[in-house]
């Protein structure tokens, strides 16, 4: 006698082959934007200069270039700084906004996510109108010590501030409040609380967040590029053999060399996840935020000073980029936006960076969300979707310039069929949604997760047809998240630097590469000009991702609300 | 169905007639941006069937891009790229000789040699030194005649260079103290600036640029920029140290396999024809043709004399070993203090 509770194994009906079949398709995109072209530039580190297979040699003779151990050495140390700088910040930063009855908390949380709509360039930028030999405050850093250790440092730590706060902020936002009493009732003052409840529940996080900082220093090259003055760095390396030298090998070597630590935190970061497990018992109190006015004050003025910090490195190359000609001119001007006599490629370069975020942030949703829906509520999934939900996870720890490389040496491999993308803005679209494909992907999985398993299986039983399905239920009661991704693909495409930066032509010029060719050329208040574009238009992107959700979410989300 | 084939017949015509009408040349070239502009409108006035794509970037980047290219050349012509680096690209027989119309007017002294030349020059730039006036009274800093008066330890830390390897204005600066102190004195003439050295930037006119903003006092960079800042308004005085002054030509050249070369042909005549060193004229003191240039108000009228007798086929056959040694003693400069 068979169990009634077990399924019976149904065919698949026609719509749920397709899915399948969609489902491999997307497998493949996968495979072709993210694992042939890393693929590839293992097979590349392999090469002699002149094409020939090598072996392990070149590997040998970069690793043995002086040059090399003072870069590693430097990016190293800027790292370590920076992540020592950011974390302690940021917790503070955190527990300001989770635990304490913080007045004006969501413009706080707003002033602090704000460097997320900047490229790496920005606070070098900014970082040399304020403590260069010119700056408003040189006297700070004496003598230009601000070109080098120091400026890369406080830059990176303006671009990774926002990641490590979105971490922290998820791993204090819960607690225990019965702890805390409990504590409190023993006679345990308020450090020693802190020390033996609130840290060790947070370790995680702050082991997350110390990887996310680390990883984004050692692999950006736009503070480098901009503040680091002689100050050696790995990818700012790396982009000089490629770049400078067309020495793609070596670049190659350098690229795989900026992998260990990405793909070092990603361990990490998986390990970490698997041990955690559940912290909150369903019996814990929820946390009261503190009130006592002392602490309220305090934390005001803490969230003010960072967040000021903040806002003053994005407000500086805003400024500039309206100043005639700083110091001796100070007269405000709209000159330095007209583009036509410096590098770069001018508005054709910002129209580009439009186009490229747009269609980044279409293609990439429909794709993520197809993915991830696929593989998480496909009956049918099977294989594909375990190794759909695989590789989506790879690009978290393949860095910017690692991939773009990877896609030099893949795409523009004569004999590769796919050979006619490279030079187009379709592969810059490409290498765009296999960039920023993670986070996508596993914020569609979660927003996917929230929703019943059964709606498919009912439908189905009901001879709903699967797609409609997707369309009328699951599309809109994630819309949230769906909206959240296209923001993300939109916001991370017009920012980029890394990943493109091997990749546009004279026709595909983007801003923020635009940035970097204007600063190298001297031209740092059009470099401004063009950073402050790109802060516009993702700050604009933000508030009318925002407004359309909050339009759709009243006809939509209306089953959220308590009744 | 008729009507199809019509349309099918008419629409083949105007693409291919249109294939015939805009030709559009890749033109690699280290020009200055704000240049380019003035060139390529000049130019497709006067031969509006062709239309330029430029890919623009310092001397050092286009050339290793070329190099790298060599096995399947993306550009169609080299303009306004340096001829010390045109002649590592002949040497790998990667330019295709060509005489173009104007040839006989030129002066000889700018163009290669053989017959016909590889490569054909447009105009000389040159070394000039860019001192800010205003940070220096400020600092008190006197302002230097001649390249030694660099190596003064009042000036450490306020000077910026732009990197050899990448620029060819940086490649000039190396290959004149070499040739005028000597191998060995030049480079320790250069171990000795590399002390008072703050940066060595990407591109050769930052460093004016730079000096101009104040943010390092001197830069050494070329005249063109260091002329064009000052009339901008700039606070700063062009300083052209008296042992000598670097240089190259800039040039054009075409590239080997060129799938353009009918339209490529034209831009090399344009590029040897009267009209365009008038323009050529108004950015450099020194150009190809002899008798178009003007006087400069910023530029010495004895501008020729003080550059430094220096063979470019050395510069050429050197570039290697020269850059490699520079990259050794002085890139990754640890963190200026």
């Amino acid at each position: 006698m068979t169990s009634l509770s077990t399924p019976r194994r149904l065919a698949a009906s026609r719509d749920e082959t397709q899915a399948g079949a969609l489902l491999w398709l997307l497998l493949a995109l996968l495979v072709v934007a993210v694992l042939l072209p890393l693929a590839a530039i293992l097979g590349q580190a392999m090469l002699a200069g002149d094409g020939s297979f090598a072996g392990l040699a070149p590997l040998r003779d970069t690793l043995a270039q002086p040059g090399l151990a003072r870069a590693a050495g430097g990016s190293l140390q800027v790292a370590l700084a920076t992540t020592a700088l950011v974390l302690p910040l940021a917790y503070g930063y955190a527990a300001a906004l989770t635990r304490v009855a913080l007045p004006g908390r969501a413009l706080f949380r707003l002033l602090a996510l704000l460097p997320l709509l900047a490229p790496s360039l920005l606070p070098g930028i900014s970082l040399v109108y304020l403590f260069g030999h010119q700056g408003l405050l040189k006297s700070w850093f004496a003598d230009g010590s601000i070109y080098g250790f120091a400026g890369i440092v406080l830059g990176e730590a303006f671009y990774t501030f926002p990641h490590a706060l979105m971490i922290l902020l998820t791993a204090l936002a819960v607690g225990d409040a019965r702890l805390y009493e409990a504590a409190r009732t023993l006679g345990a003052g308020p450090l020693r609380r802190f020390a033996t409840i609130t840290l060790p529940a947070t370790r995680y996080g702050l082991v997350s967040a110390a990887m996310v900082v680390f990883t984004l220093v050692v692999t950006d090259f736009g503070v480098a590029k901009v503040i680091g003055g002689q100050y050696p760095v790995l990818a700012v390396e790396a982009y000089k053999q490629v770049i400078g030298q067309q020495n793609f090998p070596r670049g190659a070597v350098i690229g795989l060399l900026l992998l260990l630590p990405a793909l070092l935190s990603f361990a990490v970061d998986r390990w970490l996840q698997r041990r955690q497990g559940t912290q909150v018992s369903a019996r814990a109190q929820p946390l009261q935020p503190l009130r006592q006015p002392l602490v309220r004050l305090l934390a005001l003025l803490y969230c003010s000073a960072v967040g000021g910090a903040l806002l003053v490195l994005l407000g500086t190359a805003i400024a500039a980029a309206f100043i005639q000609q700083w110091p001796y001119q100070l007269s405000l001007t709209l000159q330095h936006f007209d583009f036509d006599l410096v590098d770069g490629g001018g508005w054709l370069a910002f129209a580009n960076s439009l186009k490229l975020a747009l269609y980044t942030a279409l293609a990439g949703t429909v794709l993520v969300f197809l993915g991830a829906w696929g593989s998480s509520k496909l009956r049918t999934a099977g294989t594909a979707g375990q190794l759909l939900h695989a590789l989506a996870m790879l690009p978290m720890a393949v860095p910017g310039l690692v991939l773009g490389l990877g896609y030099i040496f893949f795409f523009n491999h004569a004999a590769n069929p796919l050979h006619g993308l490279y030079g187009t803005l379709a592969i810059l679209v490409l290498c765009s949604v296999a960039h920023f494909y993670t986070t996508a992907h596993m914020t569609a999985r979660t927003a996917l997760a929230q929703l019943d398993g059964d709606f498919e299986p009912v439908a189905a039983s009901l001879k709903v047809p699967l797609w409609r399905t997707l369309w009328r239920v699951t599309l809109p009661t994630c819309l949230p998240a769906v909206l959240d991704i296209a923001r993300y693909f939109f916001v991370s495409a017009m920012t980029t630097v890394s990943a493109v930066i091997f990749l546009y032509t004279p026709d595909t010029v983007l801003a923020a590469v635009a940035v970097l060719n204007m600063d190298d050329a001297g031209d740092t208040a059009a470099a401004a000009a063009m950073a402050t574009l790109i802060v516009a238009s993702s700050g604009a992107a933000c508030l009318l991702f925002a407004l359309l959700s909050h339009c759709l979410l009243a006809r939509s989300q209306r089953w959220r609300q308590p009744l | 169905m008729h009507t199809l084939r019509t349309l099918l017949a008419a629409v083949l015509a105007t693409t291919s007639l249109a294939a015939l009408a805009d030709t559009t040349l890749t033109v690699y070239t280290a020009l200055e941006a704000d240049q380019l502009k003035a060139y390529q409108q000049k130019f497709e006035q006067e031969y509006p069937d062709v239309k330029l794509r430029w890919v623009r970037d310092s001397t050092g980047i286009i050339t290793a891009k070329l190099l790298a290219e060599k096995a399947n050349p993306q550009a169609d012509v080299v303009m306004g790229v340096a001829a010390s680096s045109l002649l590592v690209l002949e040497k790998e027989g990667m330019l295709q000789p060509y005489a173009p119309k104007n040839l006989a007017r030129l002066s000889k002294a700018y163009v290669d040699d053989s017959n016909p030349p590889a490569w054909v020059g447009m105009d000389v730039w040159g070394a000039a030194i860019c001192f800010n006036t205003v940070e220096a009274a400020k600092q008190g800093l006197k302002k230097p005649e001649s390249w030694k008066d660099l190596l003064k330890p009042e000036y450490k830390g306020k000077i910026v260079m732009p990197n050899p390897a990448s620029s060819g204005t940086g490649y000039f600066d190396v290959t004149a103290w070499l040739t005028l102190f000597g191998e060995k004195e030049g480079w320790s003439y250069m171990d000795k600036l590399h002390q008072n050295m703050a940066q060595y930037t990407h591109s050769g006119s930052k460093p004016c640029k730079q000096a101009a903003a104040g943010e390092f006092p001197i830069g050494i960079s070329f005249e063109y920029r260091a002329a064009k800042l000052k009339d901008g308004g700039a606070p700063i005085d062009l300083v052209f140290p008296k042992e000598g002054l670097g240089w190259d030509v800039e040039a054009t050249a075409i590239l080997k396999g060129t799938r353009n070369l009918a339209a490529a042909r034209s831009l090399a005549d344009w590029s040897a024809s009267q009209s365009a060193n008038e323009l050529y004229e108004k950015n450099f003191a020194i150009v190809a043709m002899p008798g178009i240039a003007k006087a400069n108000p910023h530029i010495p009228a004895d501008y020729e004399k003080r550059l430094v007798k220096q063979d470019l086929r050395w510069s050429a056959a050197n570039r290697d070993r020269i850059l490699a040694e520079w990259t050794r003693r002085y890139d990754n400069k640890s963190e200026p203090k």
